[in-house]
């Protein structure tokens, strides 16, 4: 694992290297690079599997962290790729041609996140949500609740006490 | 023949006789599948609470003409079979229309019901029913192909197509059944029987967890109803013309009852040990050893 | 876009007048062939009463549940219908079509996804016909109350006989579930088939308010 991130180390300007396991890395990389770093690892490193693409909303920093997790069939090691995009103009260099699901998990992000791919596959279809009208609802900046509240009728729920105090009440009622 | 009311009371009584013992029997077809399953199973009066709650729904939902003939096709098939069989050896009144009709028109009458509804079925425009027909006619095709093979054996053994007189030729002890004449004839219709009874290892036709329903998907309330109705007189049907063309028919309603019902459960037994065929090994199936014993039976007697 | 989508949006499908070969004009909906659109009619019970209430219990012993799982609690229905439950000693039976089956068990959350299928399965399904409700997302939404994309309160959007309350229910509760149901039938109070037709107009509304693309007719036959 060491001396494939030295390996990567000198190609890529990769940084904040995470050893989350013996056989599992993180590497931060450029977007610029991020694709050059996984086509190398594709192609170079054998790293033949793709396991996932996932995302994380860092509202605070505004931008969203992108990772692409590969595996190493025969090493048996992972290497997850992590990079930061601008939250605002969220869009990223599309990888649906290294490996076909990845289309399946752009057009999830850009459903779920807002965050676009040109040029993957039916990436501007609906995903799971049909028809869906808001900002993308995984952006931390939508508010989950009160969309349902306003929109799924939400039952009346009954008074609730608190136990302490209620209990207090009931059985000590002169203090 | 003059017209006879009598005869023709005693056709109705039997087939209300048929009809009732066809709902017991898949009553106690479903309950030895649940023993085998180590359930308690339906209770036995079951099919006939489906069969009323089914004439019992409101509201029906039509897709043209085609799709209210198909089960009336298919329940004047397996009417049309009962009409033309004996049920009772020598009993005049038992004997239906069988002196009107032979071998031919009820092997007639077998793929009449399948057409009609294959036509009705065909109309509801689900996709399930079109996969549905398309391979139960690829099965039903292969089936017949060793009955006719085992039925012109019999045939060319008696000498005649009249299911009166196989029956007739046969009686006189165990020793004249065709099951003893003809023991090939006897092999490829029973094995081309456990198929057109439709259980276990050949109902990929119909069978509710493989294509969800098959043929009669859209088919609900009356129609439906209609369906289960034929389905119950069609078994003792079948299992009827096999007791007459193998094991000597039936002398009284008992040795019919009781016959009828160990042909029945021939298939239903063999139905549960046994796994599901898919289509193309269930008709190369019946193109084996079934086809053979059909071939061999005719090379026997020519 | 889905192909269903494009049917409905492609001008090709949509409806138009049509000068035939013999020079006379007539209207072609191609979508019809897809689709019936006519409102639903309430199918009122037979009006003798001896007659209602043997068909209300021979109903009521041969429920045949449509075998659509929309939440976790579809798990609950192969122990149900194994050995350990055998829910068929009861005239509980399963169904592989909307068009035979009376029952339907929404089994724990819905989706707006699956509420769309739902609805459609609901109403191709054939009067009379009951809804039974598993698990607490049915009734108030349950551990995700406060999700964007699970409803509430089923009874807004199809008619339910009875909720079986739990997270999630037992077969057991189930089980209890089916014989309040039965109960409900012979006494003839299960007429939701019925209710849904006469407030149409509410439940389509309340449907269309979180199904963002209608994409099929307003009643599927």
């Amino acid at each position: 694992m060491n001396t494939l991130i030295d390996r990567l180390a000198k190609l890529f300007s990769i940084s904040d290297v995470v050893h989350q396991r013996p056989n599992l890395a993180f590497v931060t990389t450029p977007m610029e690079n991020t694709i050059h770093l996984i086509t190398h690892l594709r192609d170079r490193e054998s790293f033949s599997l793709f396991v996932m693409l996932s995302c994380v909303d860092w509202i605070e920093d505004n931008q969203f962290q992108l990772t692409y997790v590969l595996n190493n069939p025969t090493e048996k090691i992972d290497v997850g790729i992590r990079c930061f995009i601008n939250r605002d103009s969220a869009t990223m260099e599309s990888a649906h041609y290294l490996w076909k699901q990845v289309a399946t998990y752009q057009r999830e992000l850009k459903e779920m996140y807002g965050i676009d791919f040109p040029g993957s596959p039916r990436v501007d279809e609906s995903f799971i949500l049909e028809g869906w009208d808001n900002i993308p609802p995984m952006r931390r900046d939508f508010d989950t609740k009160k969309y349902s509240e306003e929109t799924f009728f939400p039952r009346e729920r009954p008074q609730s006490n608190d136990p302490a105090q209620y209990m207090k009440s009931k059985l000590y009622p002169d203090e | 023949m003059e017209f006879d009311f009598k005869h023709l009371g005693f056709t109705l009584l039997g087939l209300l006789i048929v009809l009732n013992w066809g709902l017991l029997m898949s009553a106690l077809m479903q309950k030895i599948g649940a023993r085998v399953a180590r359930r308690i199973g339906i209770r036995l009066y079951q099919p006939w609470i489906d069969l009323i709650k089914n004439y019992a729904i409101r509201s029906q939902i039509s897709h043209g003409i085609m799709f209210y003939l198909g089960p009336v096709f298919r329940f004047s098939g397996g009417v049309g079979i009962f009409l033309f069989m004996p049920l009772i050896v020598g009993s005049v009144m038992w004997s239906n229309y069988s002196f009107q009709g032979d071998l031919v028109l009820i092997m007639y009458f077998q793929f009449f019901g399948m057409l009609g509804m294959a036509l009705g079925a065909g109309e509801s425009g689900h996709p399930n029913s079109a996969i549905g027909i398309s391979r139960g006619l690829a099965q039903f095709t292969a089936i017949e192909a060793p009955l006719t093979l085992a039925i012109i054996s019999l045939a060319i053994q008696y000498n005649t197509l009249s299911i009166v007189d196989i029956v007739e030729a046969q009686q006189g002890g165990i020793q004249n059944w065709s099951a003893w004449t003809n023991p090939f004839a006897t092999i490829a219709g029973m094995l081309a029987a456990l198929g057109s009874m439709g259980h276990s290892p050949f109902n990929l036709v119909k069978a509710p967890n493989e294509i969800p329903i098959g043929p009669p998907t859209e088919y609900h309330g009356t129609f439906l109803g209609v369906l289960r109705t034929n389905a119950a007189i069609l078994h003792v049907m079948e299992a009827a013309l096999f007791m007459n063309l193998f094991f000597g028919g039936a002398n009284n309603w008992f040795e019919f009852i009781l016959k009828t019902f160990l042909i029945y459960f021939w298939s239903v037994f063999v139905g549960v040990v046994f796994p599901r065929f898919r289509i193309e090994q269930s008709v190369a199936w019946f193109f084996k050893i079934p086809l053979i014993a059909g071939v061999v039976a005719i090379i026997l007697f020519m | 876009m889905s192909d269903e989508k494009n049917k409905f949006e492609n001008p090709d499908y949509a409806k138009r007048t049509v000068i035939g070969p013999d020079g006379k004009s007539f209207v072609v909906d191609p979508m019809q062939d897809y689709f019936l659109d006519a409102r639903p009619k309430v199918y009122e019970p037979v009006s003798i009463p001896v007659v209602e209430k043997f068909l209300n219990w021979a109903r009521s012993e041969s429920l045949w549940v449509l075998g659509f799982g929309t939440g976790c609690g579809s798990i609950e229905i192969p122990p149900l219908m194994t050995p350990r439950f055998d829910a068929f000693r009861f005239g509980v039976q399963s169904r592989a079509t909307p068009r035979q089956s009376n029952v339907f068990i929404i089994s724990g959350y819905l989706s707006i996804k699956t509420l769309k299928r739902v609805v459609r399965s609901y109403e191709q399904m054939q009067n009379p016909k009951y809804v039974l409700a598993l698990g607490s997302c049915t009734i108030n939404g349950g551990m995700y109350f406060d999700s964007y994309n699970t409803i509430n309160r089923l009874d807004h959007y199809i008619p339910v006989d009875v909720y079986v309350a739990g997270c999630m229910p037992r077969p057991e509760a189930l089980l209890a579930g089916f014989n309040k149901l039965k109960s409900l039938i012979r006494e003839g109070k299960a007429e939701n088939g019925n209710k849904y037709v006469k407030d149409f107009d509410w439940y389509k509304a309340n449907q269309k308010k979180i199904i963002k693309d209608w994409n099929m007719p307003d009643y599927n036959w």
